[in-house]
């Protein structure tokens, strides 16, 4: 299916993106922020009881075994799954396609999945400030007992639903609706001012 | 208030939606006892201590949760999926 052509995807942060460093960065810059632009982020969701054939559904099509437990999740350079709700997982390629990869082999009897791939736009957020700036947005625990590597959660800022997984032990990864994706990148810039902080 | 979401593990509680009284007993759709849709619609105990209630927690996973709730100290004694494991009661 390569010859199967998908419309260029353009970035909504565009005018607000601005490379280089920004703030208060005379004394070093402590957040890195850029826009990951995966190729795909699906969501899926098992039936009831269904959970566990869905979670050996997303090791087969993506290599990724998610741990047990909610909002687990596991991440590769590549590929990234977490769980954000009951029964519903959150997974990103870097390249386009993997809705395809997963249909057919998520069953009617198994789940439902749904591509987001239009519909959120991926930030990154990492350095030594990050649970810092993070922790101005959501009244959740950054710290990293409490919010595991690869764990996803499911929070929300000013009614700007965020769904966030630790991709390193001072990095995350923040998915919002793409529509309000400018708006929150804009605040993430503003809030990293007093720390310092560079585009990439 | 923090709601502790059986998911989620505690959050504030401005990430979760009041969703009613979890008293109240739906007649079946079909049912024509005025009495009861009447209690249904209306009837509630109003207690001055422990309620049970329906939430939603809208600003993180969305379930719905069940939670027991003190009316006059806001302590939150329970929480659970309200799927699952209960009667047909509420919004679930
Ligand atoms: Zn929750």
């Amino acid at each position: 299916m390569a010859e199967h052509q998908l419309p260029e995807r353009l970035s909504p942060l565009e005018p607000d993106y601005h490379l280089g460093s920004h703030g208060n960065f005379e004394h070093g810059v402590d957040v890195i922020l850029s826009e990951t632009r995966p190729g795909s982020i699906l969501q899926l969701a098992a039936w009831p009881g269904e959970e566990k054939r869905l979670i050996e559904v997303i090791r087969k099509v993506t290599g990724l075994a998610l741990p047990d437990g909610a909002g687990g999740g596991v991440s590769s350079s590549a590929r990234a799954v977490f769980g954000f709700a009951p029964g519903k997982f959150t997974v990103v390629d870097e390249a386009e396609g993997l809705a395809a990869a997963f249909a057919g082999v998520i069953t009617p009897a198994i789940g439902t999945l749904t591509d987001l791939s239009h519909g959120r736009t991926a930030m990154r957020i990492a350095g030594p400030k990050a649970e810092w700036v993070m922790a101005k947005f959501f009244a959740i625990d950054f710290a990293l007992p409490a919010f595991p590597l690869g764990a996803g959660r499911s929070t929300n800022h000013h009614d700007i639903f965020a769904q966030i997984q630790r991709s390193g032990a001072d990095q995350f990864d923040i998915y919002v609706f793409r529509s309000f994706a400018r708006s929150f990148w804009k605040a993430l810039c503003h809030a990293s001012e007093e720390v310092g902080y560079e585009v990439q | 208030m923090l709601i502790t979401c059986p998911y989620c593990g505690p959050r504030d509680v401005i990430e979760f939606t009041y969703q009613g009284d979890g008293n109240r007993e739906r007649p079946q759709p079909a049912s024509q006892n005025l009495d009861a849709w009447n209690a249904y619609v209306y009837d509630r105990l109003n207690p001055a201590g422990d309620h049970n209630e329906i939430w939603q927690h809208s600003g993180g996973c969305r379930a719905h949760l069940r939670v027991v709730r003190n009316t006059l100290t806001h302590e939150i004694r329970s929480t659970t999926f309200a799927r699952g494991g209960h009667k047909a009661e509420g919004r679930s």
